[in-house]
């Protein structure tokens, strides 16, 4: 079943991505294609199987809670597009 | 001077230990044939020479001090997926095209804190989302064996650097075949290693619960030297798994008689090139001859695990790659004061075709209303596929397979069609959904280009994949043929 055009445009907002008028199109029929490929697991019984997250076994791993040094706070802003003082400068999140 | 980019680590560190070679003739052994052939082969983002040859000078002092290990004064180059303090990490996107890390990946210290040679950073699939390494934002990388063709991917510029002589090993990275499979299409030895063995810390990360990093080399000797360094337990990567160090050159050498080999009828899919096949065919009779016990084996829920892969990658890709906000570093897109707008397009220009798109599969697998039917649906077939692994390692102790169903493809044939390239890794998928270690080892031609057999084992079972394939490798020539470039 070929993704709605208006259902394309809701998963770009969710993950915030911009899309010109061809990708929409494009993205769609390439969507629709893939999600047909995972028609296959419909076959699949998996009532009653507990499902796994990642395959180490591993549990919520604890450490001790002692002070370690962190990164340096010019070197954290070093990459920053644009910065202010010690900050991170943002765009307006909150509207007047 | 011989040509020294041609050593394994073995003859290298012999050679340089015993003061015949330096480390910055090694280097610089290195650094010439990438001048000669990075022009055809193109495997690199950047090339560090300066950083290169003052590491040559450090490790030459440590051999000097009879300091060091193996890769004392060692040519690597390392997948541009990995940070490096102060050098460019670019997972070959736009969205990284200027970032310069602030500190170094847990496997590059350890490389760096053995004396180790960074030659530069391996070109790749952007965020190593790719089979062909022609999803680069910067340039596609060209296999040595037919620069007309791919070299695979993502880790396609670790196994073209490889093979083509430009370094002595290669650390790429593997979450559903990236670096086995351009291992296979190149002719090269690629280990992914088993979930958890290999710090993930300083690795940018794609697909979490399926990330690994591995070695690429020209021999299975040399994977197992790289993974005796890179591998244990790093507190600052939860994942990584507590346990002795052992030491992976160990079984070296031992033969396989009695090895039980299983042979899985699923990865002999509809579409497999029969010069592939044949290789296979004739790598199984070596392998008995050798002593090994070939037996056939079903793991029934294998054509379950395309679909299963590209649920629980993208979803988890979707999830990790909502960092890049242009906020932290990393493209910004500064024309609007408006707050969504500058995400939205930020993530527009700093994402390439694929990377979107495995983004908004991802979404649409993760949102509501879809996540049982998609997501939960994947994570519990993926229970049902380790337990099928499960049941074959009470038979045999490893599984023997094609890596990939098709050699090295022409550049652009596959980019119309995302499918048919997600086909292309369908021998390897399965082994990171269930967290195994896979190695690929090359196993003959076809049509003059490489094909590898992929050995998959139990968890932690690297030692008895790295003593077959060596077996393997030793009854063979494969190993020491070398593209004319």
């Amino acid at each position: 079943m070929p993704l709605e055009r208006s259902e394309v445009e809701r998963i770009a907002s969710l993950a915030r991505i911009g899309l010109t008028e061809e990708e929409i199109e494009m993205v769609g029929d390439q969507l629709s294609h893939i999600l047909e490929q995972f028609e296959v697991l419909n076959e699949l019984d998996t009532s009653g199987v507990t499902p796994t997250g990642h395959a180490s076994g591993l549990q919520t791993v604890m450490r001790e809670d002692t002070a370690e040094d962190s990164l340096d706070h010019e070197d954290v802003l070093k990459n920053a597009p644009r910065r202010e003082g010690e900050f991170f400068r943002v765009n307006a999140v909150l509207e007047e | 001077m011989p040509e020294l980019n041609w050593l394994s680590i073995q003859e290298a560190h012999d050679q340089l230990a015993s003061k015949q070679i330096s480390s910055v003739e090694l280097t610089q052994s290195c650094l010439d044939r990438i001048d000669a052939v990075e022009d055809q082969v193109q495997s690199f983002l950047t090339i560090t020479p300066e950083i290169a040859l003052a590491q040559a000078e450090v490790a030459d002092r440590m051999l000097a001090a009879g300091e060091g290990g193996p890769l004392t004064g060692i040519p690597v180059q390392i997948k541009d997926v990995m940070c490096t303090e102060g050098v460019p990490t670019t997972c070959a996107s736009r969205m990284l095209e200027n970032f310069v890390p602030v500190y170094n990946a847990t496997v590059v210290e350890k490389l760096i804190n053995q004396g180790a040679v960074m030659l530069g950073k391996g070109n790749m699939d952007e965020f190593a989302m790719g089979s062909s390494c022609e999803n680069s934002a910067f340039h596609p990388t060209h296999n040595p064996w037919d620069l007309e063709r791919v070299p695979g991917g993502s880790s396609g510029g670790a196994a073209a650097s490889v093979a083509s002589g430009e370094t002595i090993f290669a650390l790429g990275s593997d979450t559903g075949g990236s670096v086995r499979q351009p291992a296979s299409l190149c002719g090269v030895v690629g280990l992914k290693p088993t979930y958890g063995l290999v710090s993930r810390y300083g690795l940018i990360a794609f697909a979490s619960s399926l990330d690994q990093i591995g070695p690429v080399g020209r021999s299975v000797q040399d994977c197992a030297l790289v993974l005796n360094t890179i591998a244990g337990h790093d507190p600052r990567d939860a994942t990584s798994v507590a346990r002795d160090q052992q030491d992976y050159t160990a079984t070296l050498g031992q033969d396989i008689k009695g090895m039980r080999l299983g042979v899985p009828e699923e990865y002999f899919v509809d579409g497999m090139e029969p010069g592939t096949r044949k290789a296979i065919d004739e790598a199984l009779a070596k392998l008995e001859y050798l002593g090994a016990i070939i037996k056939p084996v079903s793991l029934p829920t294998t054509r379950y695990a395309l679909a299963c892969y590209y649920i629980i990658a993208p979803s988890e890709c979707s999830a990790n790659l909502a960092r890049y906000d242009g906020v932290k570093y990393g493209y910004s897109y500064q024309d609007t004061s408006d707050m969504w707008e500058a995400l939205e397009k930020t993530r527009e220009y700093g994402f390439g075709p694929e990377v979107t798109r495995r983004v908004m599969l991802g979404t649409y697998a993760l949102s509501s209303g879809y996540y049982d039917a998609y997501y939960l649906k994947a994570q519990k077939a993926r229970t049902l596929i380790r337990q099928d692994f499960d049941r074959v390692f009470q038979e045999v102790d490893a599984l023997v397979t094609p890596t990939s169903p098709v050699t090295a493809f022409k550049i652009g044939e596959k980019t119309g069609d995302p499918v048919q390239m997600y086909l292309i890794d369908v021998c390897t998928l399965p082994v990171n959904i269930a967290g195994l270690p896979g190695l690929s080892v090359p196993c003959g031609f076809s049509d003059g280009l490489p094909v590898g057999m992929q050995l998959i084992g139990p968890n932690f079972s690297e030692g008895i994949l790295l003593r077959t394939a060596h077996a393997y490798e030793a009854a063979t020539e494969w190993s020491s043929a070398r593209p004319t470039l």
